[in-house]
């Protein structure tokens, strides 16, 4: 079928030049780096915290994913498509038979590949050397399936996120700024925004009502919430004490990843369908 | 308009706006196949507008464009119409044959015609080399082999050899004639006419989007109807008095520029030489880039109330 070989020649491209780009060695590289630094200072704690290492590594992980894997993720993906408008290999493309929800689909799953096959390989490595050590139960192998694979899940609202910014900027240097401005706004002033308004507010009605929605509605907070969740015996601190006290079920956390995710893509193929190449 | 006309494009009244500015305005045009056909025009005249309709990017405000019939933008009008944009550089990390490939798979083709592509434009050998180490000459012969992906029946190429030096450029126009030769109608653009003189069967002239000339070079040259310029060059500070004489216009302390319609070019040169007043005659035919000037500045100057 002439859409799906379309999909995969932009998809394969895309994955060669990443990898000919060294995105998906440094993207590695620098998960299995901070994964294994943190699992072994993990290791330190868990003799004091009487849970198995990988449990423990988990929640430190699932921390610093939310810092990591969005960074990697617009890194990806904000010149997928301003670059090619950049290049001038857009209009020629777009010459071509192809759909131009094709050609974002193509490109958006080759980058999460990337994305997720860091992810999957780092933290593999990271785990097998942990548990190799110190050996692992059931609850932390399944905390660390927990956290691969609700980071990919990040990952790829983040590279829908990168590409959608993408798509509306013709200038790769732009799109930079954007992507740059989105991890800020996501990973970082959002939850100090929240921060300062609980304490303001000392214990009222936005803290026990509206503050655990607001930290819900942001996918990097959702995707740590939810991997906290789960981890009854994780220390915890600042707004990730919510995870103990959440309103709604743990799911509902994975419900608003997946809402951003197909809202990134929906936007994204809008906002390519309004490129004038 | 239809397939049977034999036409691979036709262009009907065609206009383009953006905003206030009327970046296309009434241009009709078309192509039988096997043409080459030059779209000459400045920068900003319309040329690159014009493709983009073509291509189906930008729908008209007014009039319609149709590929054997075809609109703009549809399956069968992408499939008929290749382009090469005015810079383009592939991506530098990959190999010239990868990028074939990728385009020979977005245009449904077999990869298969990937490398015999590469060959025919002469860059073979530099197939399993990344783009990055292409030359400019090198690259744009890429662009060409990637237009010429599935045997169009239409090629766009926008300022192809702009950027080129003489010999690649000549190289250039070589295969171009070749594609043409076997029944792909070709439309390219060229800020001058020198560049494309004896690469084009017709010329057709964009300034300030109309379209102000179509036709053969020789028809244009004759209906521009240019005049001769002959420098006249005086006898040592006889130069006022051979200006009474035959009038024309002082270019400096020794010279006269006569213009006279081609036609009358010897019976004008033989009074000349019969002045014991001249030195010396010079004698400057229009020259392509004159004929360019004359309709380029036609539309300028209708343009102006």
């Amino acid at each position: 079928m002439s859409v799906a070989t379309r999909i995969a020649a932009v998809c394969g491209q895309e994955i060669r030049i990443a990898r000919r780009n060294r995105w998906v060695a440094l993207a590695f590289g620098l998960l299995t780096l901070f994964a294994l630094a943190l699992t072994f200072l993990g290791a330190g704690q868990s003799a004091v915290v009487k849970a198995d290492i990988l449990t423990i590594a988990a929640a430190s992980l699932a921390t610093l994913s939310v810092y990591l894997i969005p960074l990697i993720a617009l890194i990806l993906s904000y010149d997928s498509l301003s670059g090619e408008m950049e290049r001038g290999t857009l209009p020629l493309a777009l010459a071509t038979p192809i759909r131009r929800w094709e050609l974002f689909l193509g490109k958006f799953l080759a980058q999460t590949a990337v994305v997720t096959a860091a992810i999957v390989a780092g933290y593999a490595i990271a785990g097998a050397v942990a548990a190799g050590l110190r050996g692992a139960d059931a609850a932390g192998l399944v905390a660390w399936a927990r956290l691969i694979g609700t980071s990919a899940g990040l990952g790829a609202v983040f590279v829908a996120l990168g590409m959608a910014v993408s798509a509306c900027c013709s200038r790769t240097g732009t799109a930079a700024a954007i992507a740059i401005g989105l991890w800020l706004v996501f990973v970082v002033l959002y939850d100090l925004a929240l921060l300062g308004a609980v304490i303001a507010d000392n214990g009222g009605v936005f803290t026990k009502v509206v503050f655990p929605w607001l930290v819900l509605a942001n996918p990097a907070d959702a995707f740590r919430i939810y991997n906290l969740v789960s981890l009854e015996s994780a220390p915890v601190a600042g707004i990730d004490g919510l995870a103990h006290t959440l309103p709604v079920p743990p799911a509902t956390a994975l419900a608003v990843v997946g809402a951003w995710l197909a809202a990134a893509l929906l936007a994204g193929i809008a906002l390519t369908r309004r490129l004038k190449p | 308009m239809s397939d049977q006309d034999g036409l691979v494009l036709t262009a009907e009244d065609l206009g383009i706006r953006f905003g206030s500015h009327r970046a296309l305005e009434g241009v009709s045009l078309s192509v039988v196949p096997g043409e080459r056909v030059a779209l000459l025009g400045h920068n900003g005249a319309g040329k690159s507008t014009f493709f983009k309709t073509i291509l189906g990017f930008l729908d008209p405000d007014q009039g319609r464009v149709r590929i054997a019939g075809h609109r703009p933008g549809s399956d069968a009008a992408r499939r008929m119409v290749s382009y090469l944009p005015e810079t383009v550089s592939f991506h530098r990390a990959l190999t010239g044959l990868e990028v074939m490939r990728y385009f020979a798979r977005l245009r449904g083709e077999p990869v298969g015609v990937a490398m015999p592509l590469l060959e025919r434009v002469g860059i073979g050998h530099a197939a399993r080399r990344q783009v990055g180490t292409y030359s400019k000459g090198m690259r744009q012969r890429l662009g060409l082999a990637q237009a010429m992906i599935g045997t169009p029946r239409l090629m766009l190429l926008d300022e192809p050899t702009s950027g080129l030096d003489p010999v690649a450029r000549r190289d250039f126009y070589r295969i171009v004639d070749e594609v043409a030769a076997r029944g792909t109608a070709v439309l390219l653009s060229s800020h001058g006419l020198e560049e494309v003189e004896d690469r084009t069967d017709r010329v057709a002239i964009l300034s300030q989007g109309r379209l102000v000339a179509d036709g053969t070079l020789g028809a244009l040259a004759a209906e521009a109807a240019l005049k001769v310029s002959i420098r006249v060059t005086a006898e040592a500070d006889a130069a006022d008095r051979l200006h009474e004489r035959i009038g024309g216009a002082r270019l400096n302390g020794s010279a006269v520029v006569l213009n006279c319609p081609v036609g009358q070019k010897f019976a004008l040169m033989r009074q000349l030489a019969a002045e014991d007043l001249v030195r010396d005659l010079d004698v400057v035919m229009p020259g392509l880039d004159d004929i360019y000037r004359h309709f380029s500045d036609l539309a300028t100057k209708e343009a102006k109330p």
